[in-house]
């Protein structure tokens, strides 16, 4: 063996062990039976898939993809302006990078929990216009949507600013002066030459953001209460509650195979070939 | 008829140094420009003040006899030609070329970015990326970008760099070529004096921010205003306070009657093809250059000669 394949060995024996064997039970479970207590049983059969079909799954799949693109578009649109803007703050560039990362120094959950201290009838923003008399009763911001989504673009907006930070941030900038030069104005610049150039890093940080937002499990759990379901709160549930691992794995299975599918595309997609 | 490009005082600080040191300026329109000058001398911060990309400390910038100074670039009839081409990744050389087209509203674009191309020799790769594109081909492509909008004044940063020599000399007959073809006034800058001297109709030597000399190639070259321009623009010997360009020194065994003349020792021979230089190492410990003919030249490394030259070929200043 060259000494390359030693170098890959460690990280190859990982994956299959943790990755590649638990993919493979999970694809095994969803073609069997559920047993009583939880766990599979004998025989094998297609109808957990079939299942899927089901109008009330179908309508949790869809409720799931709105919602992760919906989040992937806020987090476009808070985080494309402030890549840009770290892009191009000179010497204070690192200090806004360590600032979009001070969230990750806490638990995910603790910062999700945080959340609920905000939104609920009796936090931080209902609190607020009470006292100030601007609302009546208190808003309705828990558990919901809304709250979700809050929860889901406040945590994956530093997946979306880090590769757009890298892609703008080399960014030439006598591509914008030749812009500039041409007869673009600053908005013209931006939609014709910014945004088509670093679309590397847009595409990169909108799946980023997309796949897991996808998946989500705690965030619609904590802050939707239950009420707002997500494909990763329906796994979960099979797993937990109904005690139907096959419908679980079947889940899942499909879960994993429409993030692969949409990242497959947008890699083979023109505009990924052209510009990566 | 007021001039296509007038600075007027432009003074340019950046923090700790001044760039741009009063400089003024007038060109006349349809002519091919230098701004001629050794790296760090100010030129580029200039050609970027007429831009756009840069606000002078003080000083006036006008464009056809209209102050400029608080306008945009993308508000300004000048266009740059950029060292490194600045060419749009995403967009072929037709794309780049109609670039500025489509932002100055102008119509029929296919057809005035294809007679552009065409002007630069490139019809051919109307729809290779930039990426697919050889430098030479990027910098007409880059050339024709700006062409195609017919700016007032084309401002051209050093283009010629990035190129390999062969294709640098051909560029500048092209170049040359191109301004003349289209009548828009070319400001040119750069640090290579040879290019200066032989595409420019009047070229500007700075130094330290400032022009040292303003005038044709010959002017400049022949009467040099200063020892910076004399000395930048060529080689010159210093005998006392005299300079002489080596093509002006002569040598001789005897000493010379009736012209000034100095001994010295010949350290080494250069063969340079069509002339020989002659290094020699004089009495008073300076050393000089003189430019024989291949076929006069009947001296050897390590003879004691005279150097001499006529008075008229003498450049005195102050």
């Amino acid at each position: 063996m060259t000494l390359r394949r030693w170098f890959l060995l460690p990280a190859r024996a990982w994956m299959a062990l943790f990755f590649a064997v638990p993919l493979a039970i999970v694809c095994g479970y969803s073609f069997l039976t559920r047993g009583d207590y939880g766990g599979v049983e004998q025989p094998w059969t297609l109808e957990n898939l079939a299942r899927l079909a089901d109008p009330l799954y179908l309508a949790i799949l869809w409720r799931s993809v709105w919602i992760a693109a919906l989040a992937t578009l806020l987090c476009a649109l808070l985080g494309f302006p402030l890549a840009l803007f770290i892009s191009r703050a000179g010497r204070r560039r690192n200090l806004f990078l360590q600032l979009v990362l001070l969230p990750f120094w806490t638990s995910f959950l603790v910062r999700t929990y945080a959340w609920l201290f905000i939104l609920r009838d009796t936090g931080l923003i209902n609190t607020v216009l009470t006292r100030l008399h601007l609302i009546a009763a208190p808003l309705p911001l828990l558990y919901n949507d809304g709250a979700v989504l809050t929860g889901l673009v406040y945590n994956f907006l530093p997946f979306f600013v880090l590769p757009m930070y890298a892609t703008l941030e080399r960014l030439d900038p006598a591509l914008i002066e030749a812009a500039s030069d041409l007869g673009a104005r600053p908005f013209a610049t931006l939609c014709r030459v910014v945004i088509p150039v670093s679309a590397p890093g847009l595409v990169a940080g909108c799946v980023l953001v997309f796949v897991p937002c996808l998946g989500a499990y705690l965030t619609p759990d904590l802050l939707g209460g239950g009420k707002s379901v997500m494909l990763g709160n329906l796994v979960q549930n099979q797993f937990t509650t109904a005690r139907d691992w096959p419908f679980g794995s079947a889940l899942s299975l499909v879960l994993m195979l429409a993030s692969a599918l949409l990242l497959a595309a947008l890699l083979r997609s023109r505009l990924a070939r052209e510009l990566m | 008829m007021a001039s296509v490009l007038e600075l007027r005082n432009i003074v340019k600080n950046f923090p700790g140094h001044r760039a741009v040191d009063n400089v003024s300026l007038s060109l006349d329109r349809g002519g091919f420009y230098s701004l001629l000058g050794p790296s760090g001398c100010g030129k580029t911060t200039t050609l970027r003040m007429i831009g756009g990309f840069e606000q002078p400390t003080s000083g006036e910038v006008f464009l056809n006899g209209s102050a400029v100074n608080a306008l945009k670039p993308y508000q300004r009839d000048v266009s740059t030609v950029f060292q490194s081409y600045a060419l749009f990744p995403h967009l072929t050389a037709l794309g780049n070329v109609e670039f500025g087209l489509r932002e100055r509203r102008l119509d029929n674009r296919e057809a005035r970015a294809m007679a552009a191309l065409d002007l630069v020799k490139l019809a051919g790769k109307r729809d290779r990326l930039p990426a697919q594109l050889s430098g030479g081909e990027k910098q007409r492509v880059a050339l024709a970008r700006s062409l195609v909008i017919e700016p007032q004044l084309l401002l051209l940063d050093e283009p010629l760099a990035a190129l390999d020599p062969k294709l640098r000399k051909q560029m500048r007959a092209e170049l040359k070529a191109l301004q003349r073809r289209t009548g828009i006034t070319f400001l040119f800058v750069t640090h290579d004096q040879e290019e200066a001297l032989s595409m420019s109709d009047k070229l500007a030597v700075m130094n330290e921010g400032r022009i040292e000399q303003f005038g044709s190639p010959e002017e400049v070259y022949l009467r040099p205003a200063t020892r910076f321009v004399a000395g930048f623009l060529g080689a010159i010997n210093w005998f006392g306070a005299a300079g002489v360009r080596p093509e002006s020194t002569r040598v001789s065994r005897e000493a010379p009657a009736g012209v000034p003349s100095i001994r010295g020792a010949i350290e080494s021979t250069l063969f340079l093809g069509n002339c020989v230089h002659l290094n020699a190492m004089l009495e008073d410990g300076s050393r000089a250059i003189a430019e024989v003919p291949r076929a006069q030249n009947r001296f050897q490394e390590g003879e004691t000669v005279f150097l001499h030259w006529h008075p008229g070929d003498e450049l005195r200043f102050e």
